[in-house]
């Protein structure tokens, strides 16, 4: 049974058509056309589907596309639509990917912790992102790149 | 991977709208809520229910209320929104605790503590946390409302008392009127995102008496009743933890996994239980460890 579904995805109102048993990280990537979403284990351990649901990160592979009807979506697209942000620059600047699978994912985890935590301590950065699996980096530059940020926005207040 | 079953998608905006159509569709429908078990499940073609009926849409289902000491967690209330919980940070200092080791942030955000002893999968952290709290599952159903006691939820691994038809709508339990200190002591692989090898929880009172759980190491979470009954109205010494820690084989039944031997968990949980007791009633004074800081 086809649903319409409307979702705000990167600030851009778009409907679709969708069948219920449709995961929402296959129809991000196929008919919406979003790529930052990666398809990972597929069954919620790896943080490589993550986007922003209404602000909080899921993990995409985990959801029915008609569950979100109504909510709004921000992936990586969207975060950086209008160039890259503090946490960006700051993993750019300590070269912390490789292969970059895993970056869509740390990149909005490390969205989420900061938004509520502006200056987490190295702790609270693991534990934020330790839902996030790297197979190349052993972790460690990603989460000085991101305790940099947390470092940097503390000092101008 | 595309969900190969087929399935209805059916979101009620009302709890009696909710209940009809999981009646209707009897053993053939599944309740959805973070869908953090359920997607897999369905994925794996483990379920393939006829319906997949989302509560997300019932209004109310989503709220932490404590009132009168007595605390009431909605059907719709995730480990984030238990975490955030200034309520729960204060009073019940242990589940706050617990949620931080409940998978990771981007699970936890979708993730129901409801839906998790509906699961009622053996290694569930929520389980053995509400047995010491003698906490209540809220059920209703075509035929009206009941209350079941946690003690009664879980019938073995994937299996609940929850009857055809019948929805959860939360769980509550009452705040121990006496002094009391608790502890939560979940053995990891490592640090981060893993299931509970084994899990112990001790709720302990200033009189004496205990309240001790396991989790990981049976069929479902279970209350250390044996040990309890040792326990009671003594005070913690070492030869009493001992004595304790003697009775774990009696009380426990725990099997080899992809995550652990029975060996191991057997032996662990000896550990477990007497680091827990020590936290627990240490933390009746507020000295011992503080809550959130991990004693194995
Ligand atoms: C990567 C990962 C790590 C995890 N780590 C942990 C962990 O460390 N500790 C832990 O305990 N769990 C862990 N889990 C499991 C945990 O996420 C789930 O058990 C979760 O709590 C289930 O809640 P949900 O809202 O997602 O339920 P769903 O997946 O929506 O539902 C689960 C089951 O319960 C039924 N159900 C749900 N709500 C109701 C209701 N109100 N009434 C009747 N039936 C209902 C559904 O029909 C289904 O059968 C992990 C899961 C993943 C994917
Ligand atoms: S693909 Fe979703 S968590 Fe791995
Ligand atoms: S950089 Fe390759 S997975 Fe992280």
């Amino acid at each position: 049974m086809t649903k319409r579904i409307t979702v705000i995805l990167n600030n851009e109102t778009r409907s679709l058509d969708v069948e219920p048993n449709d995961i929402l990280l296959n129809v991000l990537r196929e008919t919406l056309g979003v790529k930052s979403p990666k398809i990972g284990c597929e069954r919620g351990d790896c943080g490589a589907c993550t986007v922003l649901l209404d602000g909080k990160t899921v993990r995409t592979c985990l959801i029915l596309a008609v569950e979100v009807d109504g909510h709004e979506i921000t992936t990586l697209e969207g975060l950086s639509q209008s160039g890259l942000t503090p946490v960006q620059q700051s993993l750019l600047k300590h070269n912390s990917f490789q292969c970059g699978f895993c970056a869509p994912g740390m990149v909005l985890s490390a969205t989420e912790l900061l938004g509520k935590n502006p200056s987490p301590s190295q702790d609270e950065v693991k534990e934020a992102i330790s839902g996030n699996l790297c197979r190349c980096t052993g972790y460690e530059p990603v989460i000085d790149a991101i305790v940099a940020v947390g470092k940097k926005a503390g000092k101008r207040v | 991977m595309a969900i190969a079953h087929e399935f209805d998608y059916v979101k009620p905006g009302t709890l009696r709208e909710a209940v009809n159509t999981v009646a209707r569709y009897g053993t053939r429908a599944r309740v959805l809520a973070g869908g953090t078990d359920l997607i897999t499940l369905i994925a794996e073609n483990m379920v393939t229910p006829d319906a997949v009926v989302d509560i997300k849409g019932i209004a109310g289902l989503d709220k932490i209320e404590f009132k009168n000491g007595v605390l009431t967690i909605g059907a719709l209330v995730t480990f984030s929104d238990l975490r955030d919980s200034p309520v729960i940070a204060k009073k019940f200092p242990v589940i706050h605790q617990m949620t931080g080791w409940v998978a990771s942030v981007g699970i936890r955000n979708r993730a129901t503590m409801v839906g998790n002893i509906c699961s009622a999968v053996p290694c569930c952290d929520s389980g053995p946390i509400l047995l010491v709290y003698d906490a209540a599952v809220l059920v209703v159903g075509p035929s009206g409302k009941r209350k079941v006691p946690l003690r009664d939820w879980f019938l073995g691994p994937r299996k609940t008392v929850l009857k055809r038809g019948e929805i959860a709508t939360g769980v509550t339990l009452a705040l121990p009127r006496k002094k009391h200190g608790a502890c939560f002591v979940k053995l990891r692989r490592y640090e981060g995102e893993d299931l509970a090898q084994a899990s112990v929880t001790v709720l302990a009172y200033a009189d004496n008496t205990y309240r001790i759980s396991f989790g990981s190491v049976a069929p479902r979470p279970i209350r250390g009743e044996r040990i309890e009954a040792l326990l009671a109205g003594r005070a913690l010494s070492d030869d009493l933890i001992q004595e304790a820690v003697r009775l774990v084989p009696e009380e426990i039944a725990p099997i080899t996994d992809i995550r652990a031997t029975k060996e191991y968990r057997m032996h662990m949980v000896g550990v477990m239980l007497e680091r827990g007791l020590r936290a627990a009633v240490e933390r009746i004074t507020g000295s011992g460890p503080a809550y959130g800081t991990s004693v194995i």
